[in-house]
């Protein structure tokens, strides 16, 4: 037995979000008083490889081969398959993401397990297998009971948080052997220098309350003043009317997002929209209507002109960073 | 082109969500259902390609009688026929199983899928289909081209973006960007839907890998705490002490 951690890097770094995985498996281990094994795919350093010991890995396999350098779900599935049957895992743990997307469900029919996807606690009992589940866009929770040997969960980030617990892990290689592929990436770009919505920690997201595309100015210098970890997010009627990219869309078809704080500015608050923001940890909204259904699903409100309150929070915001 | 759609039968986006039977079932009670809107492109999608260069379109889903006007809604829009696998859809295991067994007597070059459903959210269908059969897959794709024996698909990814070429048969699904906006249903359309083919199938055996025990709402939010518009140092006070959140 062992739950095996499906961990995720970026430009040789793991992202954030692995660790909170690896926590999450060693609370998932620790009910089931066994070992968290994770797996690393892809060219990392070994001090690197070695962080993921400091959450609760116990060994970490290291596939660094040449033919995972590119991603595809049927090989990267493939990999995960044997590195669960070669660490006799009965628990995969995965983020829930659009590359997970693609390969937890694959690994799910190889194994024959039972998956539940966007889990937002560990399980509440190991025996039977009974964990908590997002439903309806975050309208809901479903209690889930998986009734096969193998399980699989994906987490939603920052919903369970990061644990340090150190241990004494083992990086060993790992390397498993690609078929034939059946489709293959022709170009990848990155994102320079901005923080995708899904890995900000503070978000300040305009609606169309802010009237035209340049106004959005105002919310990327709040981001410029707030730090790296902050960028500008939309609703969905803002990336239709094409003042901002749909990668900035949040809401029920675009991206469901879990800041620890979130700025929805000129934003009325459509149930759509709430469904994507309501895993925030603090909201806080600007808008002229007192009425405005936003205000029902915030920590903080502030009722003014957009255009009249934002020069003055980023005022207050930089002289807030400048006495720190 | 022989392009097979898989439509959820899910709430109106705009649902206000309960439960019944204590918190097992959802409460249909007066609630309109519709085709999931991820799963509205992804149809619309379909359209688009026969459109530019001919084929069928095929809708699936499964479940009760009950979402044959769902279905019928996709005839409406431009699918040519339509399955109803006769089984309650409780499982993405059990549902993307049955869909496979219909794909095995039924070669489709294209299976389209939305990117998830916005009942569980799962978006495990497509992908689960893909393994089953052992062919290719895409998820999230905002962008589809097709050419002579290939596609080349586009979608975001966390920290970028990546364009992927793929061989048929291939199961995609698709999300935002992928047609640009739902195909709304003609008159015209509406009356021929009747006269289209919805071939009800029966289930294969197979037992649910997971059961939802019950349901429950998210806590509501403890009031609103209102900040003075022309006071922002307090806003930045209170989201530093208060909160802890800068």
């Amino acid at each position: 037995m062992s739950v095996l951690v499906y961990t995720e890097n970026w430009d040789g770094q793991f992202k954030k979000l692995s660790f909170e995985l690896v926590s999450y498996a060693r609370t998932i281990a620790n009910q089931m008083s066994t070992d968290v094994v994770a797996l690393s795919i892809g060219e990392l350093a070994d001090d690197e490889l070695a962080k993921l010991s400091n959450y609760g890995a116990d060994k970490i396999l290291n596939l660094a081969s040449e033919d995972y350098k590119e991603f595809n779900a049927q090989h990267y599935s493939n990999a995960i398959f044997e590195a669960s049957k070669k660490e006799q895992s009965n628990v995969l743990i995965f983020a829930n993401n659009i590359r997970t997307r693609a390969i937890a469900p694959r690994t799910t029919v190889k194994l024959d397990a039972g998956f539940v996807s966007g889990c937002v606690a560990a399980p509440e009992s190991v025996e039977p297998f009974i964990v908590s589940k997002k439903a309806y866009s975050g309208k809901a929770f479903a209690r889930v009971q998986i009734n096969k040997d193998n399980k699989i969960l994906s987490l939603n980030q920052n919903s369970f948080g990061i644990n340090e617990d150190a241990k004494t892990a083992n990086i060993e290689a790992f390397d498993c052997p690609i078929s034939a592929s059946k489709s293959k990436v022709i170009e990848l770009k990155k994102n320079t220098g901005k923080m995708s919505v899904l890995d900000a920690e503070i978000l300040v997201s305009g609606g169309r309350g802010l009237k035209k595309a340049e106004n959005f100015a105002l919310l990327e210098e709040s981001t410029e003043i707030l730090g790296a970890t902050a960028t500008v997010a939309c609703t969905k009627p803002v990336a239709d009317l094409e003042w901002r990219p749909h990668s900035e869309h949040v809401g029920q078809t675009g991206k469901v997002v879990a800041p620890n704080l979130y700025f929805a500015v000129g934003i009325s608050g459509a149930i759509q929209h709430l469904a994507g923001i309501t895993s925030s940890k603090v909201i806080v909204s600007i808008n002229s209507d007192k009425d405005a259904p936003i205000f029902e699903a915030s920590d903080y409100g502030v009722i003014g002109d957009a255009m009249e309150v934002m020069p003055k929070l980023n005022a207050a915001l930089k002289a807030f960073k400048e006495n720190m | 082109m022989k392009i097979l759609v898989c439509i959820s039968h899910v709430p109106d986006t705009t649902a206000k969500i309960s439960f019944v039977n204590d918190n097992k079932d959802y409460n249909k009670e007066g609630q309109q259902f519709i085709i999931g809107p991820n799963e509205e492109l992804a149809l619309t999608s379909a359209i688009d390609i026969k459109e530019a260069k001919g084929g069928t379109i095929t809708a699936i889903t499964v479940g009760q009688a009950e979402v044959e006007p769902t279905l019928r809604k996709a005839l409406a829009m431009g699918a040519d026929d339509a399955f109803r696998v006769n089984a309650e859809p409780k499982d993405a295991l059990n549902v993307a199983t049955q869909i496979a067994e219909v794909i095995k007597s039924n070669a489709y070059d294209i299976i389209i899928t939305g990117r998830e459903s916005i009942d569980y959210n799962g978006g495990q269908v497509g992908e689960m289909i893909a393994e089953i059969l052992d062919i290719a897959s895409v998820s999230g794709v905002n962008n589809l081209e097709l050419e002579e024996g290939k596609a080349t698909l586009q979608r975001e990814i966390d920290g970028g973006f990546e364009k992927i070429e793929c061989e048929f048969p291939l199961v995609l699904s698709g999300q935002k960007g992928i047609a640009a906006e739902p195909k709304i249903p003609a008159m015209r359309g509406i009356m021929m839907a009747r006269r289209k083919p919805l071939n009800i199938v029966e289930p294969i055996a197979f037992e649910d890998a997971t059961v939802v025990l019950e349901h429950s709402l998210p806590e509501s939010k403890a009031a609103c705490t209102m900040v003075d518009p022309e006071d922002m140092t307090e806003l930045v006070r209170l989201l530093h002490e208060e909160a802890k959140v800068i």
